[in-house]
């Protein structure tokens, strides 16, 4: 573990620390930016915004090459991927607008298509005389190797902007995310927004296309979101959630792949929010699945106890092992079925208490509150005691003793 | 048009329209039940199932690695339910997060294990090797009717002939519960067609076509091929028939032009590299399906057929 402790601490290299650095920034920016598109369920366009950025790679290298340059400029490739990404974004959002073709038919077209194109563009490059050592290639799955510091600083700042965007316009993306009729209704121009949403997305792209790789840098843009909606339900909070888990997931990635050989960065990255989304899934406390099979069970057996429960207050047998072992756990039955006095007690309780909500539903007009009987909820915590009192005299109404 | 032609050329224009049509069938139900996407996800987790095959059989044999993707692809569909389910995420990103998921599994299994030996990579997994599948012993013409020259045919033309004839007879068996179930669910229940394992068969069909077309051209025309010829018909017609027979066509073509594009356009041009075919037809495709959506005449659905209608 010792190479592991000393990537972690950012002991084991100048180019390793930088990576574990810019990984982790581009993590936290890309889980940011990535959270709105999620609840806008649009997550899948960003797919086609990576995808569209190979073409402006290769255009990119062949320009600067024509113009004499060396092809290779870090911040030349980004801002051609940028262009194309763009051009990507408009065509999806044209074919939607324009033609009957749905959403997801325009994100595969362009997807596929933009993607071929590169892939041509590749080969031609690789048949330049300038080409042959380009290694445009690592921009499918994102290299390490030549980390430089100008490329983290690329990262931390073209990420810090998206974060920072992020957070300026998080209440209009809020609105159109979760209701964009009546975002529209108030005035805001929810194809700008849309749009603009969609170009945070493709600047933590680009800049991330070479430390992840276009292919996998989706992972990062999706995975992290989707695990924050488990642990919480404020978009703000979701977008730091979201973030922070991008961000762990990147760094603690580019540290283990630092530890050993043969661990590419790129899909370490997206394996650790994938392991941490599966995590959520299982484990978040309100939404997680084990969460959401505790209440079930929980429910059941409340619904179990008050069956077994009015059944022994009309002395009907109760035959059925679950409630039968429920009652008994409780002491509220004997093993045989027979009610004790605590058992007893309860069922007359539960027996009067239904008479009471009947007449409660009788005489109250109040559906907030009549509305709330599910045979579960007690009555006390819904009427107060003289209204329970009330029901009472209704029920048995006062006898007069002896004579008059 | 001579020998050489037929020993360079034609093995990998029929492989690479075979693929193309075997994609283009499945797709155009696909693009209806706005499931389009589902061929860009089986894509991705071709890759780790055939890197499984690999690891369990050692041989890069083609029946394995058809099983392997084709295990991977349904394993893909019973993780995206159970996120989908257990999450109340919605479609898009529960299959977003698990296709990423499975690809970048099969990149660390790849860079785990020493497959230097055998021809298996990612730039392989994903552009194909259409060019290199030629019909080295073909003398001509003639030689299509030799039976000893057609067993030395490429393995990769009659495995994806033997897949498009099995989608094609699948679309026709299935052609009218098909039909329903794609247009109207309810309407396709009330008949007691089982639409949830139609709406599952499509998906199986859609991965077996995906992989044996992976197999021969790379992952770049499964998605474009699943989705660019049936949007484009799309947009010519509106009966479903001529839709599919528009698909058909536009595939062929791409398929065509873009690998004569790929071969003799550097020629013509001048220079002597070659460029990739698998992408050029993914080009083509997009051509298509551009020139469809500018003059296609159903191209805006409801307006535009309602004022054609007599």
């Amino acid at each position: 573990m010792s190479p592991f402790l000393d990537a972690l601490f950012l002991q084991a290299g100048y180019n390793a620390a930088l990576v574990a650095i810019g990984a982790g920034l581009l993590g936290f920016a890309a889980g940011a930016s990535g959270t709105f598109p999620f609840l806008r369920k649009r997550a899948l366009i960003s797919d086609a915004v990576a995808h569209a950025t190979l073409p402006g790679v290769g255009l990119a290298f062949v320009t600067m090459v024509t113009l004499g340059g060396d092809g290779r400029s870090l911040l030349g490739l980004i801002a051609g991927s940028a262009v194309t990404a763009w051009v990507g974004l408009l065509l999806i959002e044209w074919i939607t607008r324009r033609t009957r073709l749905a959403e997801d038919a325009a994100i595969g077209a362009v997807l596929g298509v933009f993607f071929g194109v590169g892939i041509v563009l590749l080969t031609v490059i690789q048949g330049m005389q300038a080409g042959r050592q380009a290694g445009l290639e690592s921009f499918l799955l994102g290299s390490t190797a030549g980390m430089l510091l100008q490329d983290a600083i690329v990262i931390a700042g073209g990420g810090s902007l998206a974060v920072f965007t992020t957070w300026l316009i998080r209440r209009p993306m809020t609105l159109v995310a979760f209701d964009s009729d009546y975002a529209a209704s108030l005035g805001y121009d929810v194809r700008r927004i849309d749009l603009l949403m969609m170009a945070l997305v493709l600047s933590v792209t680009v800049i991330g296309l070479k430390l992840v790789g276009l292919i996998l840098i989706v992972a990062i843009l999706i995975i992290p979101a989707v695990a924050a909606r488990f642990w919480t339900d404020r978009s703000t909070h979701m977008v730091w959630t979201a973030g922070g888990i991008g961000g762990a997931s990147g760094y603690l990635g580019a540290v283990l792949s630092a530890s050993a050989p043969a661990l590419p960065t790129g899909p370490i990255i997206v394996l650790f929010a994938a392991a941490i989304l599966m995590f959520s899934l299982l484990f978040a406390p309100d939404r997680g699945a084990l969460a959401a099979l505790f209440r079930r069970r929980r429910f059941q057996a409340r619904v179990h106890r008050r069956q077994g429960l009015l059944a022994l207050a009309a002395q009907h047998p109760i035959r059925e092992a679950y409630t039968l072992r429920l009652l008994a756990r409780e002491g509220l039955v004997r093993p045989d079925g027979v009610p004790t006095d605590a058992g007893r007690a309860q069922s007359a309780k539960i027996a009067r208490d239904e008479r009471r909500w009947e007449v409660a539903r009788e005489i109250n007009q109040d559906a907030g509150l009549t509305g709330r009987y599910d045979g579960l909820t007690p009555i006390e915590d819904v009427f107060t005691t003289d209204e329970i009192a009330e029901f009472d005299r209704r029920l048995w109404p006062p006898v007069s003793v002896g004579g008059a | 048009m001579g020998a050489e032609f037929v020993q360079l050329s034609l093995t990998p224009i029929l492989i690479g329209v075979l693929a193309a049509v075997a994609c283009a069938l499945p797709g155009n139900f696909l693009i209806l039940r706005r499931q389009a996407l589902i061929g860009d996800a089986i894509s991705h987790v071709v890759l780790p199932g055939i890197v499984v095959a690999f690891l369990l059989t050692g041989t890069i044999a083609a029946a394995p690695m058809l099983l392997g993707a084709a295990g991977a692809a349904l394993v893909a569909v019973i993780l995206i339910e159970a996120v989908r389910r257990l999450g109340n995420i919605e479609p898009g990103a529960a299959m977003g997060a698990v296709f990423t998921t499975m690809f970048a599994a099969g990149v660390l299994l790849l860079e785990q294990t020493n497959t230097s030996s055998v021809h298996l990579d990612v730039e392989h997994a994903l552009m194909g090797n259409l060019e290199s599948l030629v019909w080295l012993w073909a003398e001509g013409w003639h030689s299509l009717l030799d039976p000893a020259m057609l067993a030395t045919l490429p393995d990769e033309l009659p495995r994806i002939a033997l897949v498009c004839a099995f989608v094609i007879a699948m679309t026709l068996i299935f052609w009218r519960w098909l039909k329903i179930a794609t247009f109207d669910e309810s309407f396709a229940q009330a008949l007691g067609i089982p639409s949830s394992a139609v709406g599952l068969g499509l998906v199986i069909v859609a991965a077996i076509a995906a992989v044996a077309a992976f197999d021969a051209v790379g992952s770049i025309i499964v998605i474009a091929m699943f989705i660019c010829p049936p949007a484009a018909a799309r947009l010519i017609t509106n009966r479903l028939e001529h839709q599919i027979i528009w698909s058909v066509g536009f595939a062929t073509l791409a398929a065509v032009l873009g690998y004569v594009l790929a071969g003799y356009g550097p020629l013509w041009l001048g220079s002597p590299s070659a460029i990739s075919a698998a992408g050029m037809i993914a080009t083509v495709s997009g051509l298509i399906l551009a020139g469809a959506c500018l003059f296609g005449p159903r191209r805006t659905g409801m307006d535009v057929s309602w004022q054609d209608t007599p």
